[in-house]
């Protein structure tokens, strides 16, 4: 398939969420607390994008049959990471303007008082950093640092991981489904960190 | 600031001035209409209070239907049917708040026996109907307010709990009241949830002297209907000047007891919910402050929040029992 048309279609899938939640919220599908909701589900959608950032690289080592491999992923891996950034940006968007009503004085007290959004916030700086460096200039430009830099989204991910735990009620179940996601993704780069990645090419390792 | 217009509150949730009004005559013309029926179980998909009619005995029909009306204490606004029996905290059937509405529609809950156990004269097991024999239903217009910060106004029907208690004639040593909610898997989908933080069954309990509050309330309706399987069909406990979590649903045994009872949310996390857990916006919870609260339906761009007020608004009437109490320690 043309890359352009793989371009497309994983552009219009990634807008589908929004698209649902738009229309949702028209229709008043959203039930009596709107905005708890959309903050919910864009929370959600957030990091389903980024357990998919996440997983381009493992899914492109790791499943390699006869003609079935993952290596085509790559190159939409940049988009799958500003798509991250978007519903990251949807999702705070929304808690400011529906929830707190864009009052900033009763921001700075939320976040003293609720532990869970106070830490998220290097996540939102380090995630936007992210997106403003995520062009070929950008990387010639940084350089060895684009690399570093970059490497901060294992950061983001268990901040955003604690952001969820963090308001466990009556299920653990958001905590654990996120969790092992998160686990997984970041266990197989450790894994490849200690043992290397086996490919001749690339082998890294402390051997 | 934005410019707020009220076009963005969808008209659908405000209730109409004249409905308000003549709700009771409204209501009387309503039960007439064409009865919504799914699957026969007392099922209500929420919707408009003129469509949706809960399946239940005859008995607690006719008796809600003469249930005196109620006066609120405030000038407010009902939150509307479909939000009231939509947007539900009901884990036993999931922890989305649309869950109780969508899964509880497998819950029998016609018969239905209470259990009275504990320090009183005449324990034994009650059908519902024997428990409201002769008893005169009331409507009340009551604020629940969640702690997770949202609250409501509901009209609830059903009677004091008081009035059930002395019935059964506590003895001396009747402490406490303790309240356990049905567990029945096979009906309650999230009891069957591997990764709740809630051990079944859902328990809660009381103070003998809050218990014996005029204001504690037993209901078995709300809106003039039978009480929806989400709303914790068919006999729930409502006490307003307490964090909702106190107001268990679905109660199959009433005990009285010498030492204070377990209480299910204090077992989870007791350093976050208390056993007496007045609503109190100086003590915060230790995740989020307790100061305010989105009363529902909360517009999109115009979110509707208040000021949360000492218990819950009913210090008047419940403050007293509280006399020398440190509400901070005792949360």
């Amino acid at each position: 398939m043309p890359v352009l048309w793989r371009r497309t279609g994983i552009f219009l899938l990634s807008l589908a969420p929004l698209g649902w939640l738009v229309w949702a919220t028209l229709t008043d599908k959203l039930g009596a607390d709107p905005a708890k909701t959309i903050v919910l589900l864009t929370g959600h959608y957030t990091f389903y994008f980024l357990l998919l950032t996440l997983a381009v690289t493992p899914l492109r080592k790791l499943i390699k049959f006869r003609y079935f491999h993952f290596r085509w992923l790559q190159t939409h891996r940049r988009m799958l990471g500003l798509f991250t950034l978007f519903y990251a940006l949807i999702h705070m968007t929304a808690f400011l303007v529906f929830i707190l009503g864009l009052d900033f004085s009763l921001f700075a007290t939320e976040l003293v008082k609720r532990p869970y959004i106070l830490f998220t916030l290097p996540a939102a700086v380090l995630l936007i950093a992210l997106g403003i460096t995520s062009t070929q200039g950008m990387m010639r430009r940084l350089g060895k640092n684009w690399k570093r830099l970059h490497n901060s989204i294992y950061l983001i991910a268990v901040l955003a991981w604690l952001h969820v735990f963090l308001q466990v009620r009556s299920s653990y179940q958001d905590a654990v489904v996120f969790g092992i996601g998160v686990a997984v993704l970041l266990g197989v780069r450790l894994y490849w960190r200690i043992f290397g990645t086996g490919h001749p090419r690339t082998a890294s390792g402390s051997k | 600031m934005l410019i707020r217009r009220t076009s963005d509150i969808p008209s659908s949730e405000i209730t109409p001035e004249s409905v308000y009004r003549n709700r009771r005559e409204f209501m009387r013309g309503a039960v007439g209409l064409t009865a919504l029926s799914i699957g026969g179980a007392a099922f209500a998909k929420p919707g408009n209070i003129a469509d949706a009619e809960v399946a239940g005995p005859d008995w607690l029909k006719t008796q809600i239907a003469s249930a005196s009306p109620g006066k609120a204490d405030k000038a407010e606004d009902l939150t509307p049917y479909q939000h009231v029996t939509g947007y539900n905290n009901f884990y036993e059937f999931g922890y989305d708040k649309t869950d109780p509405a969508d899964k509880s529609g497998l819950l029998k809950v016609d018969p239905w026996q209470v259990e009275i156990a504990g320090a009183v004269n005449k324990p034994g097991t009650y059908h519902l109907e024997d428990l409201l024999k002769g008893v005169t239903l009331e409507e009340r217009i009551y604020r629940l307010r969640c702690v997770e910060a949202w609250s409501m106004v509901i009209p609830w029907i059903g009677f004091s709990l008081a009035d059930l208690l002395k019935r059964f004639e506590p003895t001396s040593k009747a402490k406490y009241v303790a309240f356990t909610t049905l567990q029945r898997p096979e009906e309650m989908p999230g009891q069957k949830a591997r990764l709740s933080t809630i051990q079944w069954p859902y328990r809660e309990g009381l103070r003998l002297d809050e218990a014996m509050h005029p204001l504690t309330l037993l209901a078995v309706g709300l809106y003039g209907k039978i009480l929806p399987n989400q709303n914790g069909a068919p006999l729930r406990l409502v006490v307003p000047w307490k964090y909702g979590f106190k107001s268990i649903k679905s109660i199959v045994k009433i005990e009285l007891t010498e030492t204070q009872p377990y209480t299910s949310w204090s077992a989870i996390a007791a350093e976050e919910y208390g056993f007496y857990a007045n609503v109190n916006p100086k003590v915060d919870h230790p995740r989020w402050s307790q100061a305010q609260e989105r009363r529902l339906p909360s517009g999109l761009l115009r979110p509707n929040i208040i000021p949360t007020e000492m218990f819950n608004g009913y210090a008047d009437q419940v403050a007293s029992l509280y006399n020398g109490m440190d509400l901070r320690t005792f949360y």
